[in-house]
């Protein structure tokens, strides 16, 4: 088989292989339901058990705080929909940003149909939201904000410990929800320190099983459920837990913070190297954040005269994925609205690619995209659309 | 309540000696048709009729359905089995069986017997008048009419007794493979695969081939095209696709040739590609989805500028159709919620905004002199590299 180089690691990452051995163990030998009196059930629930210890050490937060879920998405609308319907007598009123994740935007649009009052904060050239304008929103009917940790498209991290500070400080507190799916793995995130009360995270960004999630939410936050059912998860999520995949979140978490330094500091410097790299090719331009502002892992790049889609299957063609920044504009008129908002313009929303790292990227690979993109890239511009 | 299907067939019982050769293979096409059908079927041929049989319970609908895609069959007629226990025992089936499928009804109908099994104690002129009596007996409310008869009740006599009334109609057309055997140009788009199942209907098996331009056209796009040969190939019975790689020969004509005339240039080649591929896998013609003026390259002088490099006749039952019969048959064959799938056209790079809509063949000819160098070598690569893929 010819090499693989994936550098789409934001839109999901290989599992651990220890992660999928856990996983299969669960399914084949422990698969008893959790809520089960017997032997079985109590085995499985075992699993749940040592999953909470692991994740609640690691956030710092108590274990009854966390809520296992379908998955980034299903975390973001419980948190959305089930505090603003929690608290909606307080206050109508919610701020999110516009550079978040379709999970919460679209979330956010149920609920405005739902009448709520939404405010999308701005943000700036680097894709970060500004605290005045926060400020500035905030009003007496606030009953939450939603920002996003890190953004999926360019890696802009959010000021989050600020936002926290600025909500807990007011006189009539305002729920906080992280969107931190993007981050977690990459930052230590301790919510209790941040002011966070409600935090979403997914397994498959961080080597573990797709279809599994997880919602911090603090102990006094009031939130209803949007599932009803038989009662799990203290009424919050009803459904039989997923065990297999709670257990490979458990041992993931577990896996991404081990040597957590020494990893993070590679990726800087894997990220460093490559934006360098990709700035002495001719015509590109890197979006977001320089270096160390944004995430270790993401690196939004629009190359002039070359359509996003082409570049992503030319590099596909030598072993290498990455993904389009924005979709391709004939066919998808909705184009990204990270890149739009913090000012790329015009023909370079269709000429953007993004490349994700994980802990297994390594130079060389790194290197061997950036020699690609070398050849490509002028035989690419050769045929333009006239 | 149904136990089997008598198949009706038209014109290919006038087909003289020949007869058998349709017959066999709708019964080949029949039984492809079910092999992904829930049930144990058996399809026999006897006395000039079809029977599609189920050995054990079997999903109706859709048997029923899969049936409906066969071309050939005119008519299903879904069949109740009898054992034949007495005259006396037969009418009370049929009059039972009249009460549940049609309730307490007042229709005009007509009795046909067809005695096949001819020690059978009846004559079919008989059971005809007498299970008549029967059926009047029980609904006071029907009317006997030979002539235009509401509902016409069936009974063939045979080793058991077969009662039927409905008849579904069939897709019509003539068994695939009766035909010889044709190279479809497939597309992503809404066209082709209408094409390819219009030609399929006339009894001519199908191959098709597809031309995928690499990085401009992305897997995805490639298997939409496998899709849709996939939904045509319900009804045309398997079908071998291949897929050529057309990146560099697209990139050389964009190099040498006016931009204006491209897509011209490019379709020739496809062509002629098409049809060499055709030769050589057995194919006597070329389908396509053209219809006249529907795009530049589809005006009349673009048609003749593209037909002129084949020598096997091109198929376009498409020719005629206006854009809107084109999509409503696609509805009917299921393809259009596929072809419209926004995948194919990341290759707009090779379009030029204003094409030429009336190629003159001469100065296209001359385009493609500059062509000459290196293009017969990358035809003949791209023939040699394309791949097949069986569907179906």
């Amino acid at each position: 088989m010819k090499k693989e180089i994936y550098l789409d690691n934001s839109a999901t990452t290989r599992c651990y292989p220890a992660v999928a051995d856990l996983v299969s163990r669960v399914m084949r030998e422990d698969y008893g339901n959790p809520s089960s009196m017997h032997k079985k059930g109590i085995e499985a629930e075992r699993y749940l058990r040592t999953a909470r210890e692991i994740i609640a050490g690691n956030l710092k937060v108590n274990e009854k705080e966390l809520y296992f879920t379908s998955g980034g998405t299903e975390s973001d609308n419980l948190a959305l929909i089930g505090a603003a319907l929690a608290n909606q007598r307080a206050g109508k009123h919610l701020i999110t940003t516009c550079i978040e994740h379709p999970a919460v935007l679209n979330t956010m649009k149920y609920l405005e149909e739902q009448g709520f009052r939404v405010t999308y904060l701005p943000v700036d050239e680097t894709g970060v939201v500004r605290l005045s304008d926060l400020e500035e929103a905030l009003c007496e009917e606030t009953i939450l904000v939603s920002v996003m940790y890190v953004n999926n498209e360019i890696g802009s991290r959010q000021p989050v410990e600020e936002i926290g500070k600025l909500l807990k400080n007011r006189e009539r507190p305002v729920l906080f929800h992280v969107d931190a799916v993007q981050a977690y793995g990459k930052y230590r995130i301790y919510p209790k320190r941040l002011g966070i009360d409600l935090m979403s995270l997914s397994g498959h960004k961080i080597h573990g099983p797709k279809g599994i999630g997880l919602l911090y939410a603090g102990e006094k936050v009031k939130i209803r459920p949007i599932l009803f059912g038989g009662g799990q998860q203290k009424d919050l999520r009803s459904g039989t837990e997923n065990v297999p995949g709670i257990a490979g979140l458990g041992e993931a978490v577990r896996e991404i913070y081990t040597d957590f330094n020494g990893k993070i500091q590679r990726m800087y410097e894997l990220k460093e190297r490559f934006v360098e790299g990709v700035k002495e090719l001719p015509g590109t331009t890197v979006n977001g954040p320089s270096h160390r502002d944004g995430a270790p892992h993401i690196v939004s790049v629009s190359f002039a005269g070359v359509r996003s889609e082409v570049l992503l299957h030319a590099l596909e063609e030598k072993g290498i994925y990455v993904s389009a920044g924005s979709a391709c504009a004939s066919n998808h008129p909705a184009v990204s609205g990270t890149l739009k908002a913090i000012g790329v313009k015009g023909e370079l929303l269709e000429s953007t690619v993004r490349f994700s790292f994980s802990e297994f990227t390594t130079r060389e690979e790194a290197e061997e995209c950036l020699k690609a993109l070398g050849e490509l890239l002028p035989l690419l511009r050769r045929f333009t659309r006239h | 309540m149904f136990q089997a299907f008598l198949i009706k067939y038209g014109e290919i019982a006038i087909k003289g000696k020949n007869r058998y050769l349709f017959e066999d293979a709708l019964v080949a096409q029949i039984r492809h048709a079910l092999k992904g059908v829930e049930g144990s079927f058996q399809v026999t041929k006897e006395q000039g009729r079809i029977y599609v049989e189920s050995l054990e319970p079997f999903d109706y609908e859709e048997t029923a359905e899969a049936l409906q895609r066969v071309f050939g069959i005119v008519g299903i007629c879904p069949v109740v089995i009898l054992e034949d226990q007495g005259f006396e025992r037969l009418a009370e089936e049929t009059v039972s069986y009249i009460a549940k499928r049609y309730g307490d009804c007042a229709k005009t109908f007509k009795v046909q017997a067809r005695r096949a099994r001819k020690t059978y104690p009846k004559e079919s002129m008989e059971i005809n008048a007498e299970l008549g009596g029967k059926i009047l007996e029980r609904f006071p409310g029907m009317k006997v009419d030979v002539h235009h008869p509401e509902l016409t009740i069936y009974i063939e006599i045979r080793e058991r007794i077969y009662l039927y009334s409905d008849v579904i109609p069939g897709p019509g057309g003539m068994p695939v493979g009766t035909n010889g055997k044709s190279m479809l140009l497939l597309s992503g788009g809404i066209d082709s695969p209408v094409a390819g199942y219009m030609v399929a209907k006339r009894g001519v098996k199908i191959d098709a081939v597809y031309f995928h331009a690499p990085p401009y056209t992305s897997d995805r796009a490639r298997q939409k095209v496998v899709d849709l040969a996939a939904k045509v190939a319900r009804y045309a019975g398997p079908i071998y696709l291949y897929v050529v790689n057309f990146t560099d020969i697209q990139l050389y004509i964009y190099e040498k040739c006016p931009h204006d005339e491209l897509t011209i240039i490019m379709r020739r080649y496809m062509m002629r590609i098409a049809e060499e591929i055709g030769r050589k896998t057995g194919s006597l013609g070329l389908i396509t989805g053209e219809s006249i003026g529907q795009v530049a390259s589809q005006t009349v002088q673009s048609l003749a500028a593209t037909n002129e490099v084949c020598t096997m006749p091109v198929f376009r039952p498409l020719i005629a159709f206006d854009k809107e019969d084109i999509v409503t048959l696609s509805k009917k064959i299921d393809t259009y919620e596929t072809s419209i799938q926004p995948f194919e056209d990341c290759c707009t790079i090779f379009v030029a905004k204003h094409p030429v809509t009336k190629p003159n063949l001469n100065v296209i000819r001359r385009s493609e002199k500059n062509l000459e160098e290196k293009i017969d070598a990358m035809v003949a690569e791209a023939i040699e590299t394309a791949e097949l893929v069986v569907v179906g």
